[in-house]
């Protein structure tokens, strides 16, 4: 298990080679650069700020020069918000895009999971068909048009919540930002475990489970729910990078200080630093979640022993 | 039911009493919450650029020249100044109790210090060029001259005297530029680039950092050494940065902002029905236009095509029946209500629109085109529902008067500024102006040959004269009529297409008052206060 984890992780650093490499690249092509402005300056000026930041080094060179600083652990200084660093300002607003991320995914967990159970267990009745068609609104509704309403409803006409602004992560600030992420999720969620489910009830240990008579609660609890599980494990991984990662609407409209507005933000703004901070820092987190979802998905599942040599 | 009913009413008083009620826990502070667009892209005056980092700079910090609440100029740290006959030599005199946020007298040696620094190309300052009049300024930017030799010099702790390289009667205008504020030598020394963080920041302004959460809000509190701390009601502001103008608009009505940045234009007609006193549409120093590429095929030596389409454009249509916003149409160049000047408009302008059209289409047709034989061009703008709307419009009225067959560009910011200013693959492009200073000049000089925004490549040595002798003239009529004189040549050429002028846009609670508009559109924290509400 051990050796598997370590390989793995080996595996990680030619991933991230290459992603630095394309995306280093790929931003450097676009027209344009962080001291272009609407106004022209003055090419002394323009010359000592390029130099500051090695522009003026043939682009293979600045790319060893970015390379030599990461080793360090050293992501350089933003273009853009030059009184900060690009690491200052991931550690300012990774924790926050985090929280906002895991809040919503465990949210949709719960109640995804519920509504995908009762949907499987009471299959075609009208308690299915309302959920599920509730799962289709939530998946057919994108967040930038959800998390307007909610704002509308909840903190303008009722002034229940906060329309925006994180308050240091008052919980009043989550309420909002959180359900319009956890919406969608819910609803791929539920319709991913209904039909697991399904699947699982139809299995002979579950019926003979029934047929000796064990409490309903308990079979869907115990035993049904574990393997019906597997699919939506799998579904987390990517799941929950893209919801840290994809919560760039959410963060802008609601006005929370989280990572995802750099990723916007800086690429717009050609602040490459920042872009290539945060691309090879999601870069890092994707890959780790991966490999998290593959050991969960060892321990859910006995079939698969991860590392365990083939005996055919 | 009912016992849902109940459980919804008990719900909601458990989260009313739970919420923060703004004002109430601190009665007796005033408070301000101010959305301000994006985040400020830094707290160095120097160092920064953009409406945000101004808006902040403002509060913090205090040049010579300050305005008052209608943008009218008062004094700053200098408590009175005098000019020379010639107009090239300004001796200030600064106030005794002026005075840093940690007790430090500001001297006429910190303006020494701050605006070498300015013009220093290591600072890399993005306004370098606001100090160009001062003596050696351009040599010293150019990396010709020490930054030393700078033509201003300290006389005494509180006198400054500053030698111009000519007369510039907008000089003292400039000065209330946030790239002219002092910063407090020692604390810079100390701390580097990370001068600006809270705890380090050492600011001259009525205000002084207390927090800075990026992407969250900036804090500022009261200064209690700035020399007017007295006359300063609002005991703190926050500023929020809300890039999403219609989520600024909930915010503003859910009660979390007390004055927005931005309006959204989609819902004007809803503010205009439901917010109507709180909204504040007021003239502002901008003009919207359209260049041409002058350096190439089809507009260089066109004159009679650039006139035609710029004649058939129906302004009052586009400001009144499109945009709604409350904008104004364009027949000149330098926008109403700019000091000491009145715009030079075209004598078209009078004509009925429908006789307008026919002189247009015989000069269309002098043009060598006509509705067998139509003109097709490329009309560029950056990406934005707004310029796409116009773009939209401006297409439909030259297809409908002249026949013309018009392509749509649109392309990301960064790529559009960088094929404006290579001139190579525009024709026509959507652009925006907006001055720094409130004078003529600021809008007459873009056009100059030199000028580095004049990306319509437009090059006249009698416009240029005309400059040149505006800028030694001290005499004001004498060079409004100079200036007068270089807008009509410059209309006359057609180099580009004035398409509406701007105007600021907030909403202000009823409960804020001292708020004037003013064409500048600076509104300092130290002019306002909270009435009871």
């Amino acid at each position: 298990m051990l050796v598997y984890i370590l390989k793995r992780l080996l595996g990680i650093i030619p991933t991230l080679l290459i992603i630095i490499t394309i995306s280093y690249f790929l931003i450097r092509m676009a027209p344009g650069g962080p001291f272009d402005l609407d106004q022209t300056l003055p090419p002394e000026i323009q010359a000592s700020l390029e130099a500051k930041y090695h522009f003026d080094k043939p682009l293979p060179v600045q790319f060893g020069y970015y390379i030599a600083d990461l080793m360090r652990g050293d992501f350089g200084p933003s273009f853009q918000y030059n009184n900060y660093s690009v690491t200052e300002l991931i550690m300012q607003g990774f924790p926050i895009s985090l929280q906002l991320g895991l809040s919503a995914i465990l949210l949709a967990l719960i109640i995804g999971c519920g509504a995908g159970m009762v949907a499987a267990y009471r299959q075609n009745s009208r308690y299915d068909y309302i959920l599920m068609s509730i799962a289709m609104l939530g998946i057919s509704i994108p967040n930038f048009v959800m998390a307007p309403i909610l704002i509308l409803l909840l903190a303008v006409l009722l002034p229940v919540f906060p329309a925006g602004g994180w308050d240091d992560g008052s919980l009043m600030n989550q309420v909002l930002p959180v359900v319009a992420l956890a919406l969608p999720q819910i609803a791929y969620i539920a319709r991913i475990t209904r039909g697991s489910m399904l699947d699982v009830l139809r299995t002979g240990y579950i019926r003979t489970a029934f047929s000796k008579g064990l409490p309903t609660h308990i079979i869907l609890l115990r035993h049904a729910l574990k393997p019906a599980l597997l699919p939506v494990v799998s579904y987390l991984g990517p799941a929950i990078a893209g919801i840290i990662t994809g919560s760039v609407v959410i963060e802008q409209i609601f006005g929370i200080p989280g990572l995802g507005r750099y990723f916007v933000q800086g690429a717009l703004n050609r602040d490459y630093t920042l872009v290539m901070g945060v691309v090879v820092f999601y870069g890092v987190l994707i890959v780790l979640l991966n490999l998290l979802v593959d050991l969960v998905y060892g321990l859910l599942d006995p079939q698969i022993r991860l590392g365990a040599q083939s005996s055919d | 039911m009912q016992r849902m009913r109940c459980f919804v009413n008990s719900f909601i008083i458990l989260v009313a009493s739970v919420l923060p009620v703004p004002g109430y826990a601190e009665d007796r502070l005033q408070v301000l919450h101010r959305g301000n667009g994006s985040e400020p892209q830094s707290l160095d005056p120097h160092k920064s650029e953009g409406v945000p980092s101004a808006n902040i700079q403002r509060d913090l910090f205090e040049g010579l020249i300050s305005e008052a609440a209608n943008g009218d100029l008062e004094p700053g740290v200098a408590k009175s100044w005098t000019m020379s006959a010639d107009g090239r030599v300004y001796t200030f005199k600064l106030r005794q109790d002026a005075k840093w946020s940690n007790g430090d007298l500001v001297t006429a040696y910190d303006f020494v210090y701050s605006w070498r620094r300015i013009v220093d190309p290591k600072t890399g300052s993005y306004y370098s060029q606001t100090l160009a009049p001062i003596k050696n300024a351009e040599a010293i930017i150019q990396g010709k001259a020490r930054p030393d030799s700078l033509g201003v010099r300290a006389l005494s702790s509180t006198v400054l005297k500053v030698t111009l390289k000519g007369p510039t009667p907008y000089f003292l205008g400039l000065l209330t530029h946030s790239s002219t504020y002092p910063v407090h030598r020692a604390s810079l020394q100390k701390h580097g680039d990370r001068f600006t963080r809270p705890g380090n920041l050492v600011s001259n302004g009525a205000y002084q950092l207390s927090e800075w959460a990026v992407q969250s809000h900036i804090l500022l509190e009261r200064n209690p050494h700035y020399w007017n701390n007295a006359k300063t009601q609002i005991d703190r502001v926050y500023f929020h940065p809300v890039e999403n103008i219609s989520s600024e608009l909930k915010r503003y009505r859910a009660g979390e902002l007390d004055i927005t940045e931005n309006v959204p234009i989609s819902q004007m007609g809803w503010i205009r029905e439901n917010l109507r006193e709180e909204l504040r549409i007021a003239p502002y120093l901008g003009v919207y236009y359209l260049g041409y590429n002058l350096t190439r095929a089809p507009f260089k030596d066109n004159l009679k095509l650039r006139q035609a389409l710029s004649m058939v454009i129906n302004r009052e249509v586009l400001t009144d029946k499109i945009l709604k916003t409350g904008d104004l149409p364009a027949y000149s160049w330098v926008p109403p209500g700019v000091a000491n000047y009145s715009s030079i408009e075209y004598d078209w302008k009078s004509q009925p629109f429908k006789q307008r059209v026919l002189e247009a289409q015989r000069l269309y047709q002098e043009a060598g085109y006509s509705k067998a034989n139509p003109f097709t061009v490329e009309l560029r703008y950056n990406t934005s529902e707004n310029h796409k709307k116009i773009a939209l419009v401006i297409a439909a009225m030259w297809k409908q008067h002249l026949g013309v067959k018009t392509r749509l560009y649109n392309e990301e910011w960064k790529v559009f500024l960088a094929n404006r200013k290579a001139m190579k693959v525009t024709q026509v492009f959507r652009s925006g102006w907006i001055a720094d200073y409130n004078d003529a000049y600021s809008f007459a000089e873009l056009l100059h040959s030199q000028h580095g925004v004049n990306d319509m490549g437009y090059t006249s040595a009698e416009y240029d004269r005309l400059l040149a002798q505006s800028a030694m003239q001290l005499d004001q009529t004498k060079r409004r009529q100079i200036l007068q004189q270089a807008e009509r040549h410059l209309l006359n050429d057609y180099a580009f297409i004035p398409i509406y002028h701007y105007v600021s846009k907030h909403l202000v609670k009823p409960y804020v008052g001292g708020y004037e508009d003013n064409i500048m559109d600076h509104h300092y924290t130290r002019h306002l206060f909270i009435k009871p509400h």
